[in-house]
Order: structure tokens, then sequence, then C-alpha cells
């Protein structure tokens, strides 16, 4: 395969000081930081230009139906989330495949507690009590963001259940490149992680 | 070598079809992207018989065209409206782009920094099927009912908002292509920086590799906001979300139903933040090939290479802040025009850094006026002119007369129709040796050249008189106002330009598919080119070089005092 | 590799510290929205407890602390420029309108 041509697969590069898979996953997430920082822009010039009373008015905190418990607990979820991820990626640098199995295991249950909370304690109330996207700008907003962030949770699953399962052969065949790609994985997690930060203050305790 | 062990075996799919080689991707992209080119080009010549004269039956098109585009043959303004929009649409991101950043930067990048593939093959070729989809999606459009999107290349809300079907299927054509150049860029980027060859320092790079590095930064980071908007519209056309609907916004004498609160200028700041960078991206990569010709066929130096590459650098980083230049007709305030107005004074000076350098790179060349070297020669007026018309319209008080005009028109096409496309072009004939191992007839070549530059000139220079006497763009007939019917000489004179460009290119296809199969047979540096590309074999094999290459000299070694040939290619060693 | 992943046992105490001040930041953040303060204040004071913890995360769980190479550095510092200019620029717009066309509340 040309793979066996390309330098720097797994050594690191003297100007980057990384392997090339690396380097183009924080060139994604810079790219994703433009993507969410889009739609954090949309949340500050629509809550800014939102007229003080009426209809199209933003909702105060009592009228927003978030419930701040359920967003810190998704809180600190996805930060448990990171730590797992990081301490899978820390087993497998140290040759521990089946401990670094464990934690991109316990990952993986962290994320699925994640969206089960989302889904069946915030989307699927909000829906039956009538709060859609369509309601308001704001809800619009939080069912957005909160869902291009769920995706991106989807997303990660996805990868993470890859390397659990079919993809863990790689480990045998060159651990260093399957210990960097769980790296590389890990970069795009903390990113999710990262996002979230941000998000939770952003849309559940705004006054 | 184990690769050549499953050379032997790969299957014509996966040779031909789904190759992570990035030659293979790079003449995928570009055959795709001419052939998507070509598609809005003949969406243009259909506008510009309506154009020319309006409410007349299309002379023979006309009757193929369904009654309800073209009635009688008489092309609907919803018809007009849907052809404007798709021509920007495909022109820009499914022709230019792809073309000469998918196609030329694939093939000849790697080449040209000595690697043997690019950083991800396989992300290279799956980039390559995302644009292909996204493309495919695009064309579909056509047929969906309502037919294409039709609210302009731009897609303002409220409009876009509420228009037929054909913008959702826009909508998620442009997430595909979006996400294509996402990928790609992040390709370029790390192969450029990791895959250099043994000595090809940041500063032997040729000018094209550096342009190519700058445009891929202004991907990655500028188009995900264009994304994001994107999500928001499809959020407003699918889910009744309002990002971008006012309140009490009222549509044919009715209030419409959504709880309001959104802004349309919000869809404008995300648009035109991808916007701007995005023609900098359809530029950036023409400059680059243009200067590679100019080198070769002047047979000396660059003039001024490094501050070529500074000036790319701070152009690169300027596209950023200068984008509501755009949006001086919104209302915003002086002090935020002010600051736009200013960056993008102060932009246009790297601009004319690199233009004069490139012509003062012609001052004492031994100039060989081969086919490529005439286009990148008619690169320089032309883009010239189209930056210099641009300096009105970065001016609020001048823009207030020339917004929406066809002086936008003019100047917009200046520089990408005989700017980048003549760039493209030059690229073409230059690395079709190197691609296919013959060389293109240089009198259809000539003939191509000389009848393009004519005709295109026709078509675009009256639009800068059109746009000063006030025709706005966008119109279906502009001869309902007195002073469209003033110059509706120069409509007709711009369609009659058109359609002769469009008979111009027949010696170009003609050219191109017969010199594959019968062009005349050449060694693998027929241009006498220094740069790496041309160390390879023509074409070249899977894995490029059949020696790995080492650089010991920068990229311009031409005519240097005391040697005896007239150039030393960059791997030629040091001593003599 | 660099030689800071050598010593995995010295990065577990590491993480193990870094995750117990993101508990205390998530707690912070809750405890700071329910103190009555300015819109303006309270807007400044959820941002900086959100970097604090966004900065840990970044530095410790994803290595930049140990990532000293120009190229990275460069990206995220045009990233950071960038993502600025595309959060402050158009809010700058809308509010720089005459006060009959100006919409929402500037206090």
């Amino acid at each position: 395969m040309t793979t066996n041509l390309l330098p720097y697969t797994v050594k690191p590069h003297p100007i980057t000081e990384m392997y090339s898979g690396k380097f183009g996953m924080w060139l994604f997430l810079a790219s994703e930081v433009m993507l969410f920082g889009a739609l954090f822009s949309a949340f500050i010039l629509l809550k800014v230009t939102a007229p003080m009373e009426g209809a199209a008015a933003w909702p105060t905190h009592e009228e927003a139906h978030l419930s701040w418990k359920i967003g810190a607990f998704n809180t600190l979820v996805l930060i448990l989330s990171s730590v797992t991820m990081v301490f899978a990626w820390a087993a497998l640098k140290g040759g521990d495949l089946a401990k670094g199995k464990k934690y991109l295991a316990a990952t993986l249950v962290l994320a699925i507690v994640f969206l089960v909370v989302k889904i069946l304690m915030e989307y699927i109330p909000h829906i039956n009590h009538g709060y859609v996207p369509s309601t308001s700008v704001f809800f619009g907003l939080y069912y957005t963001m909160t869902g291009l962030h769920g995706l991106h949770i989807v997303g990660g699953i996805v990868v993470i259940g890859y390397f659990l399962g079919p993809g863990a052969a790689l480990y045998h065949e060159n651990p260093e490149y399957y210990t960097n790609r769980i790296e590389c994985t890990g970069l795009y997690w903390h990113f999710v992680d990262l996002v979230w930060i941000f998000l939770f203050p952003t849309i559940y305790l705004m006054n | 070598m184990s690769d050549d062990h499953h050379h032997a075996e790969m299957s014509y799919w996966r040779k031909y079809v789904f190759s992570i080689d990035h030659k293979v991707i790079g003449i995928q992209y570009a055959v795709t992207g001419l052939c998507f080119l070509f598609f809005g080009f003949c969406l243009m010549m259909l506008m510009r018989w309506q154009l020319a004269y309006p409410g007349r039956e299309i002379p023979l098109i006309g009757k193929l065209l369904s009654e309800s585009i073209a009635p009688g043959g008489v092309m609907l303004p919803e018809f007009y409206n849907a052809l404007g929009a798709m021509h920007g649409t495909i022109m820009v991101f499914m022709g230019v782009v792809p073309i000469v950043v998918g196609g030329f930067g694939n093939y000849v990048m790697p080449l040209q920094i000595g690697a043997p593939d690019m950083a991800f093959p396989k992300l290279n070729m799956a980039s390559y099927w995302v644009f292909f989809v996204g493309g495919v999606v695009m064309l579909i459009s056509f047929f969906v009912p309502g037919g294409a999107a039709n609210s302009g290349w731009t897609s303002y809300p409220p409009l876009s908002n509420i228009a037929t079907a054909g913008q959702t299927a826009w909508l998620c054509g442009m997430v595909c292509l979006i996400t294509s150049s996402l990928l790609g860029s992040v390709n370029f980027i790390v192969t450029i920086v990791h895959l250099r060859a043994k000595g090809l320092t940041m500063f032997r790079l040729p000018f094209f590799v550096w342009a190519q590095l700058v445009t891929s930064f202004l991907l990655l980071l500028a188009f995900p906001p264009l994304e994001a908007a994107g999500i928001l519209q499809l959020m407003d056309r699918l889910a009744d979300t309002s990002f971008f609907m006012p309140e009490g916004l009222v549509i044919s004498g009715e209030i419409k139903q959504v709880a309001g609160g959104g802004s349309p200028l919000l869809w404008q700041h995300l648009f035109w933040f991808l916007a701007h960078p995005e023609v900098y991206v359809l530029i950036l990569p023409g400059m680059g090939m243009v200067a590679e010709v100019i080198a070769n066929n002047t047979r000396k130096p660059l003039w001024g290479y490094r501050a070529m590459v500074y000036s790319t650098i701070f152009l690169g980083f300027m596209s950023f802040i200068v984008w509501a230049h755009h949006m001086f007709m919104t209302g915003m305030g002086t002090n935020i025009s002010a600051f736009f107005a200013t960056t993008t004074m102060i932009i246009s000076i790297p601009s004319v850094i690199i233009l004069t350098a490139l012509v003062i790179s012609l001052y004492n060349g031994a100039i060989r006026f081969t086919v490529p070297m005439l286009f990148a020669l008619a690169f320089l007026p032309m883009f010239a002119i189209g930056g210099l018309t641009g300096l009105p319209l970065g001016l609020p008080a001048s823009d207030i007369h020339l917004h929406d005009t066809y002086y936008v028109i003019g100047h917009f096409h200046y520089v990408v129709a005989p700017g980048t496309i003549f760039a493209i072009f030059a690229g073409i004939y230059y690395w079709f040796p190197k691609a296919t191992g013959r060389c293109m007839d240089v009198a259809l070549g000539k003939l191509h050249f000389f009848l393009s530059f004519i005709f295109i000139n026709i078509v675009f220079a009256p639009m800068f008189w059109q746009g000063l006497a006030g025709v706005s763009r966008r119109l279906y007939d502009q001869t309902v106002y007195a002073h469209g019917e003033a110059v509706q000489g120069l409509t007709i004179m711009s369609s009659w330009g058109a359609w002769l460009l469009g008979l111009a290119q027949v010696p170009f296809f003609i050219n191109f598919f017969i010199s594959i199969r019968w062009g005349k047979k050449v060694t693998d540096n027929p241009w006498d080119a220094t740069t790496l590309e041309w160390s390879a074999p023509s074409p070249p094999p899977h894995g490029n070089f059949t020696v790995e290459p080492v650089v010991y000299r920068g990229p311009y070694e031409y005519s240097v005092p005391g040697a005896d040939k007239d150039f030393f290619p960059q791997s030629a060693a040091a001593e003599a | 590799m660099t030689d800071g992943h050598t010593n995995l046992h010295k990065h577990t105490g590491l993480y193990l510290g870094i995750f117990a001040l993101l508990v205390v930041g998530t707690i912070a953040t809750v405890g700071a929205s329910r103190v009555d303060l300015s819109h303006g204040l309270s807007v400044v004071v959820a941002l900086l407890i959100a970097g604090v913890k966004a900065s840990l995360v970044a530095a410790v769980f994803m290595h930049l602390k140990w990532e000293k190479a120009p190229a990275l550095w460069l990206t995220l510092v045009l990233c950071g420029i960038f993502f600025a200019a595309l959060l402050l620029l158009p809010m700058l717009a809308v509010q720089d309108l005459p006060p009959q066309v100006k919409i929402g509340t500037w206090g």
C-alpha cells in the first residue's frame, strides 16, 4: 500500500514534532472551532438583537425550561469521559491493550449515558411540552447547537466502537500506529468536551 | 517492491475509479471540474439570450425546454433566476475550485515537493467522491419541483428561506462540497509541511506550492461558518425555525407564521465570512500557476519571490477581516464600515505586490511565446483590470452607486474569467505533457488563445459601463427601465461575445482530446523547467519518483551566470 | 516520542487532579449563575470559568502543555484570531446602526 511509502505516519516530523495523523487532527479541530464559533456568533447576534418584549423576546431562565441540574450532570459525565479517554491512551502507550480497551469501553458508556440523558430527559420531555425548534429563536438555537454537538458525540461513539471492535486487530499488527489513532480519537473527544464546556453555561445558565 | 505486487493485482475499479493515487484523483477532479465548468458556461449562454432579446423564443433549445420553465420557448423569470443562481454556484464551487485546488493542487503539488503521494491518500479519495456527490445533488436540483435554487448564489434570506425545494437541494449540495474542501485542505497542509523532499526548505518551494498552502488555510478556517449557516437555513426551511426570519414578515400580503426574532443579516455575515476568503481561493492557485509558467518562459527567476510569498501570507490573513465590504448597503454604521473599508484597502496592497513582481519578472527575460505563456501574459493585465475595478467597490461612498449593478459583475468576472480561467488554461497547456507524455498542438492552442482573449473582453468590458449607467444585477429584463433600455446595445454585445467565446473553446476541446491519443510525444522535461515534477517520468508512475529526490537548489535557477545550460533542475547537485 | 509520556504513573495523578479541578469549575459555573450579577458581569464570569476549564482540558488532556511546535501554535493562534473576529465583528456591525433601526437591548 502507498502508506508504506509515506514517511511520518508514526514517526514525528521535526518541524511539527508530531506524526502526520495528529497534525491533521489538530487542523481539523481548528476548522471545528470555526464551525461551532459560527453558531456561538449566531447566538450572540440573535440574543443582542432580540426585542425586549413581545413574542420574539428572548426567554428568561424560567421560561427557557432547561434544568441546570441535568446540564451540570451531563457536563460531569463528559468531563469524566475525557478522563477515561486519556487513561485509555496512557494504558496503550504503556503496552497494556486490555486496560486500554477497558477505559475505551468506559468512555463509550459515558458517551451513551450523555446521549440517553439528553434525549430521554431533555429532548423528549421538551417536545412533549410543545417546545420544539420552531417555538422561538432560543429553542431553535438550543436544539441546533446541542444537536450538532450530539451528532459529534455520535461520531465519537462510532469511532471508539470501531476501535474497540474490528479496529482492535490493528494493535497486533502495529501497536504504535493503533495507539496513535486512539490519541487522535482522544484529541477529537476532548474537543467535543471542550465545546460542551462553553455550551453549558451559554445555553443553560443565561439569565 | 511490495507496492508493485499490489499494483499488479488492482482491479480496474481500484486503479482508475476508487484510486488513492493523487495523480488519478487530480485528473478526476480536473475532468469533473471542467465538465461542471462547461455546464455552468452553457447555463450562462442560455441566460444571455434572454438578456439580449428579452421575451423572445430561444432558438434551437427553446423547443426542448419543458413548459414549466420556458413556455413557448421563452424562459420564465423564475427559470432565469435559477440559471443565474446555479451558474454562480456551479462555476465557483463545482468548477474553478475543484480544478485549481482539487485538480492542479492534487496532481502537481506532491510532485513539486518530491513526495510519493499526499499525506492521507484515502482521505484524498474520500474528498473527491464527496465532491462528486455534492455536484450530482446540485445537478439533480434542476429536476425537483420548482426547479433549482433561484435566490442567487448568495442565497440571502428571507427570500431563500421561502424559496422552492431546489434551495434545500442547494444547501445539501453545499454541505457535501464544503466537507470535501475541508478534508482536502487538511490533506494539503499536512502534505506540504511534512512530505517535502530532503533539502526542500520552505523558501525553496515553488510559488505554486506556497499559493496552495495559503489557499488551504483559507478553505480550512473560512468554510465552516458557511456550513453552520447552511445548517441554520436548513432548520429554517425544514423545521420552521426563525434564525433568519424577522418578526412580522409579510409575504404576498400575509404575515408569515413563524416565531420571528431572527436576522437576515446573520446569514449575510456568515456567508460572506466564507465567501470573501473564497475569492482568494479562486485567485491564488491561479497566480501560482501563472508564476510557474512565467519563470519557465522568461528563462529567469521570479523577481521578488520572497515578497510574493510574504504578500500571499499577509493576503490570506487579511482576507478574513474584510468580508463586510459586501454589506456596505445593509445599513451598517460609519464606524464599522470604516473598519472594513480600511482593511479592504490594505488587502489590495499584497495583491498589487504580487502582480507587480510578476510583471517585473518579465523584464530582461528571454520570453518564449509558448501557448501557456500567452495565457499567463494575458492574465496580468486582465487581473489588473479586475483588481483595480474592485477599488471603488471597497469604498463605501462609491459602492453606494455601484453595489448590485453590472459593474460588480464586470469586476469579479475580470478576475475570475480572463483571470483564473486563463490561468487554468495556462496550467493545462503547461502540465499536459507531464500528465500524458504528449504535448498539445501549438496552432490550435494559439487559435484558442487569441479568440478567447478577444471575445472574453467583449463579454465583460461593457458591463462596467452598464453598471455605471445604473443597470442592476440579476434582472430578467433590463429594458423595462429607461436607463436599462438606453444601454441595451451593450447587453447585446456581451451576449454575442459570450456565444462566440463558447465557439472559441471548440479548438481547445479538439486539441485536448486529440492530443491525449495522437499528440506529439515529448521527453520528461519538454519545457526545460527547474521544478521537481519535471524530473519525474511523464506520466509519473505510482510512487512518482524512481529515485527519491534530493533538492540542492532554489525553484527558479534559470540563466545562472557561468553555467553551460540555461537552467538547473532543483535536484541537480550543487557542483556543476 | 516526547519524554513526558514515559512515566505514566506520574501522569495518572495529574489527570485525576485536573478532573477534580474541572468538577470544581463546573460547581463554580453553576454557583456563579445563582449570584445576582449584572448581565455583562455574569457573562464575563461564566466565560472566564469556562475558559479556565477549557484551558485545562487543552493543556493536559490534549497535551498542548508539552507541544512546542511553532506550526501547531501558529494554526491555533490564527484560529483564535479569526474565531474572535467571527464572534465580535457581526455583533459590532448590528450595534453600529442608527437608533431608529437598531433593535435589541444594549445596556
